[in-house]
């Protein structure tokens, strides 16, 4: 992927781009409002991670405004140490995709912005999620793994759903809170991997393959075997 | 005595507005009735002596010239003879003003020209007297003058003129007098609340407004002042307790951590160590952001902007959610989570508040709940009252705990060991009070209840 990121701290900036960089991405970095504006505006990018308060007399919002008011749908996370529910709500009204707050681990961010610049394509009108020998029917809401019907709950069909469109990328636990539950908290406890061990039960542990696999540090990752 | 400024105070404008109306109301009265009385009378006499002219013009005008004036005199005769009062006064003079019939002796100078109302002084019978007259021209040179004595009523008027004016006097002492009391009534309850915010701005938070008990407006005013004061201190109290809470509980994870990092620069052998060091070093840092982040969280429910942005909520769907998402835990744990709700609860709230204040009491509940146990997540309308009701069978909190149970980075006994920061509870309260409610922790014999007891109110749409 194509990513601008707009930050303004020499060390968080040097350890976003690095760290995206090692991942196979191609960087450029802005450290300052208005370079970030010219080059979100006149270049094409899978993703733009924007810092919110920025030197040069540009801010965040700012920057995503205008983008957004040139009709540029450029997938856009806002990092910021602003955390109050009410600038997330900002952030998230000028235009924004995401709202990742700081400080951050670069596992989230980078799950995150991986699930942005995905999102850009392939969330088309899709009916049916394969993943090897794993289909599951948006319409007909089932789920069968080498041709061998599975019984999900509800939440649990929405948990593999989330999965599966974000297969081979890693999901954290708090993207899977606030997609599939819509929780907007940390609830400490080990919810989530309760959560996902059940739905291994049903969906792995009867086959030879695994398919959902735990990524330390950060979270989960549907992917084929083999596949990366 | 003019004090320097004195129409700069506040106590001097209200007493001088209420002297000035109460003057102003009494002159107005005095007036009326003035108008009332003694004008009264005036205008009465003075419609007598119209009516009575008009019969004597009446009269001379039938006969014509000469016998005019002959029925005219015996008119006035007549009139004078009976009039039992003594009060009509007549005279007609010829053209050389010589009297011709009437009971005044001659014509007084001053009534010189007709048409005209004059109050004169008459001598009738040996007794100044005043009267009112009037002065009609007649055909052939005559002169009539026609009236009423008036000395009766002279005097009450000027009776009830110094009445009046003493009247008056009087209300204007009384009118300064009330507004020196007003005055000062006005600066005692000033001064009561001006004495209470001076020592609150000098630092003792403990002063309140005396409350008189009386429920006047007065009181109302001490009342929202002393509630703002409570809620002022109990904000800082919160903030107090905040920084000694970041003073004694951050440092410990905040030295664990630099701990670490030092020990790993230092005497590391490998870079496993190394690496082992540092990941753990992050996973302490992890867990110093979230409790900052709970802290900020609390810190904001609490400053009550969140109010402005309330909308309905499905309290409903906010515990099947909590109750879906920490059904798996509890079933792992052999905990069997039950959930009761009427069909529909809505309030007027924080939809994401709602649902962290009872993700954070099932979440307790579960994790102190016993083997095998139940956790009951319901919810009940009580009248106006929601309450959302968390029960577990666990080991409960000890009475003299429970109070403290709420306060921030407070962790019983209980829950000592197992995984938490002590502000769960914290979180919960403050979500209740923005909600205009309660947490209140109750025996269960055994275990716990916990209640969030919230402010129903209906829906302003219908």
């Amino acid at each position: 992927m194509r990513i601008l990121v707009v930050e303004d701290d020499r060390d968080v900036a040097g350890f976003v781009v690095r760290g995206l960089k090692e991942t196979g991405h191609v960087v450029e970095h802005a450290d300052n409002g208005r370079d970030g504006l010219f080059m979100a505006a006149s270049e094409n990018f899978d993703a733009i991670i924007l810092d919110r308060m920025l030197p040069g007399g540009i801010d965040g919002l700012k920057i995503l405004e205008t983008l957004r008011a040139q009709k540029n749908a450029v997938p856009v996370m806002i990092l910021s140490a602003l955390a109050d529910v009410d600038e997330r709500v900002k952030g998230l009204k000028a235009g924004g995709d995401d709202y990742l707050t700081k400080p951050f681990a670069f596992a989230e961010l980078l799950a995150r912005v991986e699930a942005l610049g995905r999102r850009g394509k392939a969330e088309t009108t899709q009916t049916k999620l394969v993943v090897e020998d794993l289909e599951l029917d948006l319409l007909s809401r089932q789920v069968r793994r080498a041709g061998q019907k599975i019984d999900l709950q509800p939440r649990e069909f929405r948990l593999l759903e989330y999965l599966m469109r974000h297969a081979g990328q890693v999901v954290t636990r708090t993207m899977l809170l606030e997609g599939v539950w819509d929780y907007h908290f940390d609830p400490q406890t080990n919810v989530i991997d309760v959560h996902v061990s059940r739905l291994r039960q049903k969906v792995d542990k009867p086959f030879p393959i695994p398919l959902i696999h735990t990524v330390r540090y950060a979270g989960y990752m549907l992917r084929a075997e083999g596949a990366v | 005595m003019i004090e320097p400024g004195l129409f700069r105070s506040a106590g001097f404008r209200f007493g001088l507005v209420y002297a000035v109306l109460m003057t102003i109301s009494a002159a107005a009265l005095a007036m009326f009735l003035w108008w009332f009385t003694a004008g009264l009378l005036d205008r009465q006499t003075a419609s007598a002596i119209r009516a009575d002219a008009q019969g004597l013009i009446e009269r001379f005008d039938e006969e014509g010239d000469e016998g005019g004036i002959k029925a005219l005199v015996s008119t006035i005769e007549d009139r004078l003879a009976a009039d039992v009062d003594d009060e009509a006064i007549y005279l007609l003079v010829d053209a050389n003003m010589h009297r011709v019939a009437g009971n005044l002796d001659t014509w007084p100078s001053i009534v010189d020209t007709p048409g005209e109302w004059r109050q004169l002084q008459v001598r009738r019978g040996g007794m100044r007297s005043s009267a009112l007259v009037f002065r009609y021209e007649l055909p052939g040179g005559y002169h009539l003058l026609v009236g009423r004595d008036v000395q009766v009523r002279v005097q009450l008027g000027n009776l009830l003129t110094d009445a009046l004016i003493w009247a008056v006097a009087i209300v204007l002492a009384m009118a300064t007098a009330g507004a020196i009391i007003v005055r000062s009534l006005f600066r005692r309850t000033v001064a009561n609340v001006s004495a209470t915010a001076s020592a609150i701005a000098a630092g003792d938070f403990a002063q309140r407004v005396k409350v008189s008990g009386r429920g006047d407006e007065f009181d109302q005013l001490a009342e929202v002042i002393n509630d703002m004061l409570d809620r002022i201190t109990r904000l800082m109290d919160g903030v107090r307790q905040v920084s000694n809470a970041i003073a004694h509980d951050l440092r410990t994870p905040i030295t664990r951590a630099r701990a670490r990092l030092e020990e790993a620069a230092r005497g590391a052998e490998s870079s496993a160590d190394l690496h082992a060091a540092i990941d753990r070093a992050t996973i302490d840092l992890d867990g110093i952001v979230a409790v900052f982040q709970a802290l900020l969280r609390i810190a904001e429910i609490e400053a009550g902007s969140r109010r402005a942005s309330f909308q309905r909520v499905d309290i409903v769907t906010v515990l099947e959610g909590v109750a879906d998402l920490y059904g798996a835990v509890a079933e792992e744990k052999g905990v069997a989570l039950q959930v009761s709700h009427p069909r529909r609860l809505e309030i007027n709230g924080d939809a994401a508040l709602i649902q962290q204040a009872v993700a954070n009491l099932v979440d307790n509940a579960v994790k102190f709940s016993p083997e095998n146990g139940t956790v009951k997540l319901a919810a009940v309308l009580d009248g106006r009252r929601i309450r959302i009701i968390v029960t577990d069978r666990g080991p409960g909190i000890p009475e003299q705990d429970r109070l403290r149970a709420t306060e921030r980075f407070y962790r019983g006994d209980a829950a000592r060991g197992t995984p938490g920061s002590g502000l769960g509870l914290a979180l919960v309260q403050a979500v209740a009070y923005l909600h205009g409610g309660v947490l209140r922790l109750e025996d269960a014999r055994p275990g716990l209840n916990a209640v969030l007891d919230l402010a129903w109110s209906e829906n302003p749409d219908g």
